[in-house]
């Protein structure tokens, strides 16, 4: 019963912690923790197939799954913790505390009898008792799961194909494409600003510096402005100082700077405003760069950072 | 009234046709050739309006000559050999009824046949002049054609239904030419009343020829005939009252008699053709012709005879207080099939003479209207006898021919109306004393009401308004009135020899007369008197003194009596009452129970259901977690009962 | 107390626990994260009844029972996947066209 107490309070914190987490993958994690954790409770119930199995499917198997679909889907899910529905957490709070103290008010109605030992099938021999049991008593079942899964794997690739409705577009395309954008809109022909590149930190999040000290919007991948994590250039930049917090730089913008922004925005970076609601945190930076420092802007920092040097 | 019944005849006449030959076999030509009329007048359109109205005069013209010819042919026959039947198609048949498109020419419609070939051709004639100048001739010739294809079916037919299509088809014809001055909303309403008032007799006639399917198993007047006598007499009285509904409509026998008045908005050569001389005899012939089911139910016979005298004396009473020429002239129509369907309600004994009398009246009547038309045409279309006066002299062919008419409207002797209104007061005086007084009473009144219509047009002042200049109307309107005043002069020679009654002996039978209370010829001058005393009455009131021009009030003891004679006797006062307007208040309560209490009932239900579902929709927010949270409120509640019981 | 209780009433608070996620996450990938931890409550208690009753069928009913959850967890993270595709979301919150 050891490992039990000691086990248990991780699962019910792992648990709760899926309740909470922002994140999808904090919350696959969580639910690692969850599932290995109950592995070692099948073993120490005397179950050391499912043990396996329990590590082996779902922790290595399901789970994985589960980190594939998080990292396709992701990028700008991430999953605000305010609530739309009026008092759906109060009564699914309610509700659940119900559920809890029935379930236990159940179970203490038990009468469970007499603790039976497992003996050897408990042991070395589980797997092969189960194998007795699954290919004998309950081989029906066993074929059933089987189609099950057959049908599960191709419902999985019937949904997940992605029928092509036009012909792929080749590298020529894509140039004789840039090329038309440009001469019909002016689109900038050329390839987006390269992230800035710093002697203490030299990775994409930095955005690139501008000379009047303001960031170069398109230098930072989208993904990492969606995420909000593009790293603040406040201690890089070495612009003359302009007004309070949220300001843009000193003066008018740079004319370089509302070159890069408006072909940024030609580019399309972000997904259309399928955000605007508000749910997802608003991409610093890229739709806004007025947007002021709540949201640690970069430009709105580099403004401050260059009134400091 | 049990006296009335006659001589209960222990012979009932039966009708049996023998297979159509020689000129018979064109018999259906006559009906054909008028409906061919119609039907180019009508699908050709404009393309005939140049020649539509000759050719629609020909063919009726046609049908005269074969009429005749067929007549002579028949003469040529053996008396019990003129039933001719002629099977054109079998027009429908089911598994019990079987009903052909039969025809049956027999000595009592061919003279109707005569009747309507002859005087309806002599209208078409008129028409050509009356009608000249309006730009819907064709159309009114179509329909006149159409009229006469109709007015034959009707008299030809040799069952129950095929005479019910052409009693619908004048029916039509009648309702299209009342209103075919459809722009005048007065000629609209008079077609639509007339329409309706039809349909009440209609409704008797087609649930008569029911029964008779019911009871005899067939509508042909020959299964009937011949099964008569096993029916029972309750059904026969049955069936012979509701064949009196169909006549009265379509004879405007009261109580359906208020459409006629209103059908003078038409113009006058329908008012000749439809409404005096052919179409309103219909129920006549109905009469007669269904004589085997009169015969059997005497009960019936007596409404007949009630019905006739009290129409007879209605159409009289309103004859006199009328200033409307032609209003007065369809009182006068009223009152004289009055006395012919007296004449039917007599029995064998006066069958006969009701036809007589119906052919007579055809010419008589007929020429009158024509006349009167002529008057109007002379007057610019005004119909107020007030307004005229003194038209002997401009118009002296129309005065002449209308005096001919007039003369033998009230019977004076040697004219034809004298010899045939002489017969049935004969007939009723010696059957029950108080209908022949009645009979003769309205002789009287005849006298009285033509007299004063014959004063006021032709005698007198002339009170015209400024601007009349009154003509002769031209030979093509001139023509046929003088054919039809030789024929009111001499319809009489009819009866020389009893020529007439032997003639319908074979459809009517035949009975000895019953001997009058006071001898024939007593009963003449009685009637050529009591006629006397009427025409003097109205010399008196309008020949000596002058027209005032507007209609006096009435005065004197028979002040009310003008009143309601102005008024047409109530008699739409009368349905209004009786029929209209409980049947509105009727309608509209069932109109408002619907309204509010059915449809309150079955909209009410989804409007609640409606209304809930528009709250009750709000729970379903399209949020999966709060459809999620609701199954697991369920679950917990289903757990908690399941606890429940456990630890209950 | 017996020795099985803590495992069944641990059972039923992680039951609970992912009940309440399911109503509350709405991250169509959380939700469905759990859902896989009440599954596997489920399983817990199997488990522990079945080592409680000397009994092998416990275990067997959870081997279908991860099983079936393996099938779905494909199905339904494919769905997610064609949902995310189509209305660049994978909020339950969004796909909510269904009602009023």
């Amino acid at each position: 019963m050891t490992a039990f107490w000691v086990l248990a309070p991780v699962l019910v914190l792992a648990a709760l912690g899926l309740l909470f987490v922002r994140k999808a993958v904090h919350a696959a994690l969580l639910l690692a923790v969850v599932m290995i954790s109950l592995a070692v409770l099948y073993a120490v119930l005397e179950a050391p197939f499912l043990f396996a199995v329990q590590i082996v499917v779902y922790t290595g198997a399901i789970l994985m799954l589960f980190l594939f679909v998080v990292m396709l889907v992701g990028v700008d899910a991430s999953d605000s913790l305010v609530e739309t529905i009026p008092g759906q957490r109060l009564s699914a709070g309610v509700v659940g505390i119900l559920l809890l103290v029935l379930l236990l008010l159940g179970f203490g109605q038990l009468g469970l009898g007499a603790a039976q030992s497992l003996g050897a099938a408990g042991g070395s021999d589980n797997i092969r008792a189960i194998a007795d049991l699954l290919f004998s008593r309950y081989v029906v079942a066993f074929e059933v799961t089987a189609a099950l899964l057959i049908t599960a794997a191709v419902g999985a690739m019937v949904l997940a194909h992605k029928e092509r409705l036009e012909p792929k577009r080749s590298q020529a395309d894509l140039a004789a494409q840039r090329v038309r954008d440009f001469s019909q809109r002016g689109v900038h022909l050329g390839n987006l600003p390269a992230p800035g590149t710093y002697a203490r930190h030299n990775a994409v999040d930095t955005p690139a510096l501008l000379p009047d000290g303001g960031t170069v919007p398109g230098s930072v991948p989208r993904v990492l402005v969606a995420r909000g994590s593009v790293r603040d250039v406040g201690g890089f930049a070495s612009s003359p100082g302009s007004g309070d917090g949220g300001e843009q730089g000193p003066g008018p913008k740079s004319p370089a700077a509302e070159l890069v922004e408006a072909q940024i925005e030609e580019r399309a970076w972000t997904r259309p405003a399928d955000d605007a609601d508000g749910r997802a945190a608003a991409p610093p930076g890229v739709s806004d760069p007025d947007d002021g420092h709540e949201d640690a802007a970069v430009t709105g920092d580099a403004g401050e950072q260059g009134e400091e040097s | 009234m049990n006296t009335v019944i006659l001589s209960a005849a222990e012979h009932v006449p039966v009708v049996a046709p023998t297979e159509a030959s020689g000129v018979f076999g064109l018999m259906w030509l006559i009906i054909a050739l008028p409906a061919l009329g119609a039907v180019v007048l009508l699908l050709g359109g404009r393309r005939t309006d140049a020649w539509g109205h000759l050719l629609a005069t020909a063919l009726p013209i046609v049908s005269f000559v074969l009429g005749v010819a067929m007549f002579v042919a028949m003469l040529g026959r053996a008396e019990d050999d003129r039933q001719v039947g002629q099977h054109l198609w079998t027009w429908f048949e089911t598994s019990d009824l079987s009903v052909g498109m039969d025809l049956l020419l027999d000595p009592l419609s061919i003279l109707f046949v005569l009747l309507i070939t002859g005087v309806g051709s002599l209208i078409h004639v008129y028409s050509i002049g009356y009608m000249a100048h309006d730009p819907r001739r064709r159309r009114f010739f179509a329909y006149l054609n159409l009229f006469l294809a109709a007015m034959l079916t009707l008299v030809l037919a040799d069952n129950y239904l095929v005479l019910f299509l052409g009693w619908e088809g004048v029916g039509l014809a009648s309702y299209l030419l009342i209103g075919f001055w459809q722009h005048k909303p007065s000629a609209a309403a008079a077609a639509k009343k007339a329409f309706v008032i039809n349909r009440v007799g209609d409704m008797g006639l087609s649930t008569a020829i029911m029964l008779a399917f019911v009871t005899f198993g067939s509508t042909s007047f020959a299964v009937i005939s011949a099964g008569a006598p096993e029916a029972s007499e309750t059904t026969m009285t049955i069936l012979g009252l509701l064949l009196l509904l169909g006549a009265c409509g379509k004879s405007a026998q009261v109580p359906l008699q208020a459409w006629l008045l209103d059908a003078m908005e038409g113009p006058t050569p329908v008012s000749a053709l439809i409404h005096a001389a052919t179409m309103v005899t219909a129920g006549v012939y109905l009469v007669v012709r269904s004589n085997f089911v009169f015969e059997l139910a005497p009960a019936a016979q007596t409404v007949v005879v009630v019905v006739a005298v009290v129409t007879l004396l209605w159409g009289a009473v309103i004859g006199c207080a009328k200033d409307d020429v032609k209003k007065v002239l369809a009182g006068s129509t009223m009152s004289q099939i009055g006395y012919m369907m007296l004449g039917a309600g007599l029995g064998v004994a006066g069958y006969a003479f009701a036809i007589f009398h119906l052919l007579t009246h055809g010419f008589f009547k007929a020429n009158m209207f024509l006349g009167a038309g002529s008057v109007m045409h002379a007057m610019d279309d005004d119909v107020d006898m007030r307004r005229y006066g003194g038209l002997r002299l401009p118009m002296p062919v129309t005065f002449l021919t209308f005096a001919m008419g007039y003369l033998a409207i009230i019977g004076f002797p040697g004219f034809s109306g004298f010899f045939s209104k002489d017969k049935i007061i004969e007939t009723a005086l010696a059957e029950n004393l108080l209908v022949g007084s009645l009979a003769l009473l309205g002789a009287g009144i005849t006298g009285f009401y033509m007299t004063r219509l014959m004063l006021m047009t032709f005698f007198g002042k002339r009170r015209w308004r400024d601007g009349v200049h009154p003509h002769e109307s031209p030979a093509v309107m001139t023509g046929p009135l003088v054919a039809l005043a030789a024929l009111s002069v001499l319809g009489g020679v009819l009866i020389l020899g009893n020529w007439i009654s032997d003639f319908l002996t074979p459809v009517v039978g035949h009975a000895e007369h019953a001997a009058p209370p006071i001898p024939a010829w007593a009963v003449s001058v009685l009637t050529v008197a009591v006629v006397a005393v009427g025409v003097t009455g109205a010399w008196l009131m309008f020949g000596r003194r002058s027209v005032p021009e507007a209609p006096p009030e009435p005065h004197g003891p028979l002040g009310w009596a003008v009143t309601a004679g102005r008024n047409d006797l109530y008699g739409d006062q009368i349905n209004d009452t009786l029929v209209v307007g409980p049947g509105a208040t009727v309608t509209r309560t069932v109109v408002d129970v619907d309204k509010h209490v059915v449809d309150g009932v079955l909209t009410g239900g989804p409007v609640a259901v409606g209304a809930i579902a528009g709250v009750l929709r709000r729970l379903e927010n399209g949020y999966v977690r709060s459809y999620a949270l609701s199954v697991l409120t369920g679950a917990v509640v289903v757990i908690a009962a399941l606890l429940a019981v456990n630890l209950a | 107390m017996d020795s099985v209780t803590p495992f069944v009433v641990l059972s039923a608070i992680l039951f609970s626990i992912g009940a309440v996620g399911v109503l509350i996450r709405r991250n169509a990938i959380v939700v469905f994260m759990c859902v896989e931890l009440m599954l596997n409550a489920g399983n817990l208690a199997l488990v522990a009844f079945a080592y409680h009753h000397g009994g092998l069928d416990g275990q067997v009913a959870a081997f279908f029972v991860m099983v079936v959850a393996a099938a779905e967890v494909v199905i339904g993270l494919a769905i997610i996947m064609t949902i995310f595709r189509t209305r660049h979301s994978a909020s339950v919150d969004d796909a909510s066209l269904l009602k009023w």
